[in-house]
This record gives structure tokens, sequence and C-alpha cells, in this order.
């Protein structure tokens, strides 16, 4: 199939961008948007042009890196996939498809469709753990959790740090990421002995990043190729209220 | 190069206790002293960092990726074995040893698996502690399953995403310690060199990948981390970033690598679409559980597979191995499938794939069933290859997925570079020629939590440390070295993406040096990949700025160091007269056609060491012992 | 003091004052609308329920807390408008937010901005004349009058349709914020839900059209509102 991609070229971050558009002919319906862009930049380096930058590793929708707005969409059209998982046959010959990184104050970009999104990592930093030390701990069966507390906290547990939530929101709020964090441990025993101060910590860090508020209008939900439900969202906001209240 | 394990002595029980306690300890008020670097942040590296940073040492973690949360621990799916006896069948320490010793072909150390099995359980626990969300049963207990055809059940999980869930473990216990100060995180930078001052290694040389720049850092040690080499066959599970860089600019440097001809080679991967692939994707080999394998009868045939009788059908595993049938282990299964495809009974657009077939597993227990066995499986086949499992049956072809080989380390885990430590699959010592399902989980973390920790302090204790700072000449001549190296690449400007030199590679290595090798075969690859690099390195196309974020650029280099890499590989199964696990050579194969070993001449471990880019590589062999487990033949008739 | 200044500078702080205030102007709805019904019997019956609800102390202590909520609501509402405009200082090309949000969750700024317009309006119209006028009017009589313009009916219309929209993502969005929004409880906030954004807008529907309908007012007294 022949389609026209319009996409954002930025050299660096402190350099203007702008949409450039690529003809890409001959590309099989079955291949992912992601090798689409592999023939194009191997066209372009042929041409002695440089490639268009963009971030990817596993492929298959589970490490996160990969993470491109296509046609208005965080990760493309389709839901609980990620930008990888996107295959050519989902839109049509002719097509023109308009690109272009995630964009948000905390995600600046580094080149092309890069973003940095270590602001996500500051707010792991912040909290995002069970403060365990190597050893010293008891036996895992020592610790019941009930199977329904457990599943919840592993659907929780399931956000790959994509950014689409953000990407997605229209006040680029990172609340889904923190509330899937937090409410993974939350829920679960192990770390609920923190649980105040983690919280507190970790929604400090997320407004210090310049994340937007959370408007309560799930459009993370709907983009978030885990599909995390933002009753995560709820539970952190529960979290967040019993830190002053109680 | 003298190759001393350091394996200690003793019952094979009482060696990992023993030697913990003859360990050298370091002065708890000193430990903030010394710096360690830490390269890669997977599950062995950022468990590694962790954990030194908690006994109190200055670590420097570094990954070519934007966090540790994104290396390729994470696409691990199925589980992690311990053997806890939580469901009373009769498992225990010895019998995951010995499993692991059978399933390694009897080419890994008897004291590194004990020792691997022995620590297994407290990952379990640690990772609980950490909230590490294990499947549980109803009453609150966690769950078990068996996997990989263990006849116990001793693999724990987290959905299909084990992998993920136990990284995000280790990179939480890492956010701790960067929070408290005693990580530095270096995102975004490739390692490119080990320094090594008077003979010790000191520090690493990084090139940081938005800014281009080359950057020094010194330590008292090195830690590598860096994962596998299976992306030198281009196509493989392994995500695209996955490299060798680190551990072979390491191995020029004087690090032992051994055995690189162990590949695993996994049977039930989607097959390549066309030249456009970029990667291969993995399904859980607990398909075959259900699944028929079968191709049709008539070479050539291209009726839609429900067109073709059952009678017109040939269910090769179930002829062939009338006991095991369908779930004969991932090497023969895998091997089968590609001889089936040589011999002209390939199916599917590019004939390179054979069917696995749901339709009776669907007629005897219902599509329900098999949907809320598979679903997910089906789903992800579904989406990529446009067709419907539950209608049609899958097309399965073998893929590269996990190399056993690597840098050779001792018991402590240290290569043959003094103070230069390598962990996960990184390294060689615990699978032996074949790695068991469940079991490269359990590796990486057992290295990174529960033997680092103690082993390198040993060496902290006992060695000497002449001040070095990263204004040393050494680190100046590194830097000097990759500067040149970089613009050398960026100079060639020839005619061929750094891309199409990759998936040549690709082709030289799956053709020749893949699930079944010749004699001639590898011979051929040993003629033709010096002439790539040859080519590569005058006809090479890299584009951009080595100022700034280069993709290409740091692919060239990866690829510059696959194609070195795959010749070793090559030379290392050409002098492996013998067929074991992850290594076949046709011409040592039983009259069945499965892998006949050569004990009495390949009981080694292959150690090559560098002489130079024209030179052949020497090779050291480690004697293997068995002593507790006795070698015998596979056999799954 | 300090954590509670600490609570409000967060994001989540500046969302529970939203929630709160907004869920007590919801309380108020409610009040407002069942006072109101007291319209339909009659004007004897509504002057005297006027003329309690002036006259009563804790009316009126909790019309200053009514107040503070209608300025806080849309102060710190625009606040974080700001804010999140600030969040994305470029914006994308193509958006397609409405493939995956509802509407009204889109516009409640602009419904937001609309009903607080229509709430001068409706002060100026009810409020201010029967709290401050020198002669105070029959409040029952200012509803009749009001409501025999086609054109005033039609604003409060339409204004009630924005007050829909506004609650349709308000409510929810409350409970959310404050955490009440989890698995087990979203059926029944929905159902609840349904009453403040339909309902209720539907019964403040009612009095214009009853009275534009059945009962005519006096023209002199419509003119004398001065809003045509």
């Amino acid at each position: 199939m022949n389609v026209t991609l319009k996409v954002w070229r930025q050299k660096s971050k402190n350099e203007p961008g702008r949409f450039v558009s690529y003809a890409v002919r001959n590309v099989s319906p079955d291949a992912s948007f992601l090798e689409m862009l592999d023939v194009l930049n191997v066209e372009l380096v042929k041409k002695g042009e440089e490639p268009i930058a963009f971030d990817h590793d596993c492929r298959e929708g589970i490490c996160g890196s990969c993470g491109i707005v296509i046609d208005g969409r965080a990760h493309g059209p389709g839901r609980g996939a990620a930008t990888c998982e996107l295959r050519m046959r989902s839109f049509r010959e002719g097509d023109t498809i308009v690109a272009e990184p995630w964009r948000a104050a905390p995600f600046p970009v580094i080149k092309d469709l890069i973003v940095d999104r270590t602001a996500m990592d500051r707010i792991m930093y912040a909290g995002g753990y069970v403060s365990a030390k190597t050893g010293g701990v008891p036996d895992g069966n020592a610790i019941l959790i009930p199977k329904p507390v457990a599943d919840e906290a592993m659907d929780a547990a399931s956000c790959i740090g994509c950014g689409a939530c953000v990407a997605a929101c229209p006040n680029s709020s990172a609340m889904l990421f923190v509330g899937a964090k937090v409410s993974q441990l939350a829920l679960l025993p192990q770390g609920k002995v923190e649980a105040k101060r983690r919280v507190e910590r970790m929604v400090d860090q997320m407004d210090k990043e310049g994340f937007g508020n959370c408007s309560n209008n799930y459009a993370c939900e709907a983009e978030c190729p885990k599909e995390i439900s933002v009753t995560h969202i709820a539970r952190l906001n529960m979290e967040f209220l019993k830190t002053t209240v109680a | 190069m003298k190759l001393d394990s350091k394996i200690p002595s003793g019952p094979v029980e009482k060696k990992w206790d023993n030697h913990r306690f003859n360990l050298k300890l370091v002065n708890p008020a000193n430990k903030r002293k010394y710096t360690i670097i830490v390269v890669g942040t997977g599950l062995a590296g950022a468990s590694a960092a962790a954990s030194f940073g908690e006994l109190g040492y200055n670590v420097l973690a570094f990954s070519y990726h934007e966090s540790p949360r994104r290396a390729h621990s994470i696409a691990a799916q199925g589980g992690i074995n311990a053997p806890k006896n939580y469901a009373n069948d009769g498992d225990s320490i010895y019998r995951l040893f010995y499993d692991t010793v059978k399933g390694g072909d009897y080419r890994a150390r008897e004291g590194n698996v004990y020792r691997l099995a022995q620590v297994s359980n407290s990952i379990i626990d640690q990772c609980v502690a950490q909230g590490v969300p294990f499947a549980r049963d109803y009453a609150g207990y966690l769950d078990n399953r068996s996997f990989g055809g263990a006849q116990v059940s001793r693999t724990f999980y987290a959905r299909g995403q084990t992998g993920q869930q136990l990284l995000l473990g280790a990179y939480s216990a890492l956010c701790r310690q960067i929070d408290l100060g005693t990580v530095k995180f270096f995102p975004r930078r490739e390692m490119l060199d080990v320094v090594l001052v008077d003979g010790q290694a000191r520090g690493i040389v990084a090139r940081n990948l938005v800014n281009g720049e080359i950057e020094s850092y010194d330590a008292h040690a090195v830690v590598l981390a860096t994962g596998g080499y299976a992306n030198v066959f281009y196509l493989s599970t392994n995500a695209k970033a996955s490299n060798a860089t680190a551990i072979w600019r390491a191995y020029k440097k004087g690090a032992a690598f051994a055995n690189p001809c162990y590949t695993q080679i996994h049977p039930t991967c989607i097959p390549q679409g066309g030249d456009y692939q970029s990667k291969l994707t993995l399904m859980s080999e607990s398909l075959r559980n259900d699944g028929r394998i079968w191709v049709p009868k008539q070479k050539g045939d291209k009726r839609k597979p429900e067109e073709i009788p059952e009678n017109e059908r040939d269910y090769y595993l179930e002829r062939l191995y009338p006991s095991f049938g369908n779930l004969v282990p991932r090497d023969v299964a895998s091997r089968r499938a590609k001889e089936m495809c040589d011999k002209g009974f390939g199916v599917g657009p590019t004939s390179l794939a054979v069917y696995l077939d749901f339709g009776a597993a669907i007629k005897r227990l219902g599509k329900h069933v098999i949907e809320e066995k598979y679903g997910n499986l089906f789903d992800m086949y579904h989406e990529i290859t446009a067709e419907d499992p539950y209608k049609t049956p899958m097309r399965i072809y073998p893929a590269v997925h996990y190399t056993m080989g690597g840098l050779w380390v001792d018991y402590n885990l240290m290569s043959s570079i003094p103070g230069m430590y390598v962990l996960g699959e990184a390294n060689f010592s615990d699978h032996g020629a074949n790695r068991l399902g469940a079991s490269a989980l359990m590796q990486g973390l057992a290295d990174g939590y529960f033997i680092i920790p103690y082993t390198i302090g040993d060496y902290l204790a006992t060695a000497k440390f002449p001040a070095v700072t990263s204004e040393n000449p050494e680190f100046k001549a590194a830097k000097t070295e990759l500067d040149g190296m970089v613009k050398r690449l960026m100079s060639i400007n020839g005619k061929k993406s750094v891309e199409e030199f990759h998936r040549e590679l690709g082709k030289i290595m799956w053709d020749n040096v893949g699930m079944a090798r010749t004699k001639e075969t590898l011979t051929r690859a040993l003629q033709e990949i010096p002439k790539l690099r040859e080519e590569f390195w005058q006809n090479v196309k890299v584009v951009g700025s080595a100022n700034d974020l280069n993709a290409d650029l740091e692919r060239a280099g990866r690829v510059a160091d696959f194609i070195e890499l795959g010749e070793l590989l090559a030379r290392d199964a050409l002098h492996r007269e013998e067929s074991c696990g992850g290594h076949f050579r046709v011409e040592h194969q039983t009259e069945d056609g499965e892998a006949k070993r050569n004990d009495e001449n390949f009981s080694y471990v292959a150690a090559w060491e560098y002489a130079g880019l024209e030179k052949a590589p020497i090779l050291n062999k480690e004697p293997l012992s068995f002593e507790d487990v006795k070698p015998s033949q596979r056999s799954y008739k | 003091m300090e954590k509670l200044i600490a609570f409000y500078n967060s994001s989540i702080g500046k969302k529970v004052t939203m929630s709160l205030t907004g869920l007590f102007l919801c309380t108020f709805l409610v009040e407002h609308l069942v006072g109101n019904m007291i319209l339909f019997a009659g004007r004897e019956a509504f002057d005297s329920y006027s003329e309690f609800m002036v006259a009563n102390p804790i009316i009126r202590a909790v019309e200053y807390l009514l107040f503070a909520s209608l300025l806080f609501h849309p102060l710190v509402g625009l606040l974080l408008w700001i804010n999140n405009k600030r969040a994305r200082p470029q914006k994308y090309d193509v958006y397609m937010l409405k493939e995956n949000t509802p509407l009204a969750s889109r516009i409640t700024m602009l419904t937001g901005s609309l009903v607080f317009l229509f709430l001068v309006v409706h002060l100026r119209t009810f409020f201010i004349p029967l709290r401050f006028a020198e002669v105070k009017p029959s409040p029952y009589g200012l509803v009749v009058e009001a409501f025999s313009s086609a054109p005033y009916c039609a604003f409060y219309l339409v204004a009630l349709v924005f007050l829909a929209y506004h609650l349709r993502h308000g409510f929810q969005s409350a409970f959310q914020t404050l955490g009440l929004r989890t698995k087990s409880y979203i059926g029944l906030l929905d159902a609840v839900a349904f009453i403040f954004w339909f309902i209720i807008p539907l019964g403040f529907a009612a009095m214009p059209i009853y009275f534009y309908f059945f009962q005519p007012a006096t023209t002199a007294a419509a003119t004398a509102l001065g809003v045509h």
C-alpha cells in the first residue's frame, strides 16, 4: 500500500520543529507502523538524509519505549495496544498519516519523535517502591494476599510507563501513571506501611515536574495500551486525602 | 590465559556456604569509599546496583535506555523457577539443580548450578516483599504452575508478564537507592569500552547518546549486565536495541568469551511475514500443550489448511516421538520444524512455517476452554497475521531467543579481567548448552541480589587500588580511540545502510550457523563473515551528526561488533565436534536424529581469548567434571 | 493549617476544592428545586416560603457558604485551567480527544462559564430585588413576570442545558476526585448522577414552561425586570 507520512522533525530540544511529508510506497499491510518507519528510514539514509528518530525496543508492547501520536491518537488508532503493535492494515490506501511526538511540558522533545520521559522516573524515585532491603524478608507465603486484591494490584502493576496517558490527556496530567503505582502498593499489605509518605512525595514530585491537573475526562484510560482503569486514580485521590485528613 | 573457576571444594550442598564464609568483608564504614560501575539495568544490573547501594557502596549505573524499566528482561512471559515445594510435589533444591544440569546437556558447572537453585527461593521472598503481584490462589497463597516440561510445579508467575513485574521490582529497589543518593543513574549512555589500569578494570568510557559526547567514568570495579547477543542473527525475539557491544569490547580488552555457539532457538514464534520484518514475536510454548503440529504430506501443497484432509497431513512430531509427541523439548521441536521446511513441506507464503493446529482441541474441549487458556496469545497472533487461529491453524517457525554463551566468569562472577564482573545473560555460567524455561529470570536475579553483593566485597577488600581518575592516560587513550572510531564510521559514506549489513549478517548466521550446523556451512560462514566485515568498513553509510542523538551511528557500532562476534560464534561451533543442547552439528547425531554429545573430548567450557583482529582467537579450555549428576543421553521417544 | 495549605497547593488539593464546592452547589440545587416546586402551589405558599427562607438565620449563614462556593468553584477552576494550558505549550496538529472522551467532559470549562453568566443574570432577576430593593416585590410575582417573557424563558432553558452538561461531567468527577468512585460504587454513582444531570435540570425547566404557557403575567411587571 502507499501512504503519505506527515511527521514531526525536530533536530534537538532547543531548535524549532516542523512537519515534513514523505511518500511511503509499497509497504505491506501486514508490516507494523514502526516497520514502515524502518523502511522509510533506510530510504532516507540512502539518500543521505537523516532518518526519523523514534523510541522503540521490544516491539511487542511491553517495554513502553515507543510512543507516537498518530492521527491525533496516542499510540494510533485502536485500543489496548502500543505503537509497535499497530499494523499498517489499520490505515487505508492513500491515507495521509500524521505522526507527532508526545506533547507535554514535562516531556521535552529530544529529537523528532523522541521525548524525554525521565520526569516519570523522578516520580518513581520519590516513592514508587516498598523499602524492602535485599535479604531479611519473610517467606513469600508469610504474607497472604486475597486473590482479588492480588489481581487488582496486578491490573495496576501492568503499567508500562509509556506516557500515553499524559499524551492523551488534554491537561498533560500524569495521574493515571502515578495512580497505577500508588494504587498497586496501597492495595498490597507490603506497601501499606509507607503508603502515606509515598503518596505525598509522589504527588509532590508530579506537581513539580509540571504535569497538568486531572479533570477526570478519562482519555488516559481510553488510550492506555494496558487499559488501566481510572479507578486507580480514584484510589490515588483517596490515599492523598487520607494523608491530610487522617 | 589461565582460567581458574574458583569452584570451592567440598560437597555440592556446602560449596556456597563455605565460600561465603571465606570471602573477605569490606568494613561498613569504608564501603562508601568504593565506587562500582554497573552497566545495564535489566534484572541482573538493577538488582545488583540496588543491592550495592543498600550495602553502602557508591554506585554509578548506566543504561542506553532512558529508564531502567525498558530493559529487555521485561519481555519474559512465562515465569520464574524456585524449588519452594509449595505444591508438595517432591521438589527440592537438589531436583532443580539436577534438572538444570541435565537440561543444559551437561555443559554447565555443577557448583554454579547448585548455588543458583539454592538462592532461587530467596528471590521469590525478595520479590514478594517488594510488592511484585505474583499470582495467588483463593486462600491467598502464592500460585505455581509447571512449565517447560518440568514434572513439578515450581514456576511462579505474574500473569503473562512475569519478567515485567520482576524488572519493575528490581527497578523500584533501584529507584529507592537513587532517591537515597547511593546510586547515580546515567540514562541514554552506551558503554563503548572498559578501561584497564595496571590490568585491573578501573572504569568505562560511554557515549552520551543525546549529545554524542564520549564520557569517562572511573571506579574500583566494573559490573557488566548487558544481556545476550541473539541479535547477531538479526531476526530474533530480542528487543531491537539488545546488543553485544559492551561484552564484545570487553572481550577485546582481554575478557574470555565462553561457549558463544550455545544459542537457544524457540520453536513457537510467529513466522517472518516479509522482507520488512524487524523482529520476531515469541508465543508461549504452553501452546504446544493443546496444539498439534503438522505439515502437508505432499510437498509444496498450496491448499488452505482447512482443505487438506486428515489423511494427507503429517503430524510429524507425533509420528517421530510417540510418547512425547508435540511436547518434545525446544531444541528438538525447532530442529524438526526446520527439517520439514528444508525438505519442502513448509507452509504459508514463505514456505518457512509449520502448522500448529487447535482444531482437534477446540472440538474436544470447546472454544471457550481454549479461549480461556490462550486467549491473549490468539489475539496477539490475530493482530499480527490477520488470521483467526480459532478458524485456521497458526503458522509457527523457530526463532533465536536466548544465548547461553557469554563472557567467561569464575565462581565469583568475575571475568578474566580482574575487577570486571559479568552478570545475567551476559555471562555463560549457569545454563550449559541449553536453558530451561523460567530459568533466565532466576539467574539474572540470583546474580544481582544474592551472589555479586558478597563476591565483589572480597575483591574490594583484598585488591590493591592505585589512585586512578578519569584523567588517567588510559581513559584518554580509550576516548581518543573511540572518537577516532566514530569519525571513521561517519566518514566512510558508502552505499549500504547499517540495517542492510545487519540483515545480511543475520542471513549468513541463520543459514549457516543456525539450527543445524555442518562443517561445510560453518566453513562457509567463516569465509563470508570476514568479507562482510571488510565491506562494512568500506561501504557503510552512516548519516547525521556525531554530536546529537543518532540512532544510525549507534547501530553502526553495534553491527560492527556483531559481525566480529558472528565470526567467533561460527568458529566455536566449528570447533565443537559434537551436538549438545542449543548446538546441533548434523554430523553428530544418533540414528534417530538426536543430539549426540562427545563427553570424552568436549566436556569443557570453550573460553576464547582475543588475539587481534586478523588473528585467530586462542582457545582456552576449562574442564567440566560431574560428581553429582552423571551425564546420560537425553531421549524423548 | 500548614498541612491544609500544602494540601491546597497540590494538584489534588485544588481538585478537592473543586469537588467539595461543586458538591455543595449540587446540594443547594436540590434544596432550590424542592423549594421552587412550591411555586406550583400558588402565590401564597411560595411567598411565605420565601419569607421563611429570608428570615431564617441558619439559611442566611449557609448563604455565605453558598456564595463562597460560587466564587471559589469558578476561580479555582480557572486557575486549574490556566495551569493545564501551560502543561502543553506546543499543541497537537491533530488531536482526536473526541474519540476518547464524552462531549460533556470536553466542554466543562465552556458550560461552567456559561452557567456562571446565567447565574449573574439569574441573581440580578430574582435575588437582588428580593434582597436589596427598597420595596420588596412579591417573589411569586417576580417569577410570573420573568417567565412571561419568551426570550427570557428561552435563555433560561438554554442555560439549563448547559447546567445539565456541566453536571453530567461534574457530578461523577467530584466523586472521582474524592476517591469515592470505586469499582463497587460506579453503578450507584451513575444512577445518582442521572438524577443530578437530568432530573434536576428538567425540574427547573418545568417552571419557565409552566409559567409561560399557563400563567400569563402582566406585561408591565415584565418590563420592570429590564432583561429584554
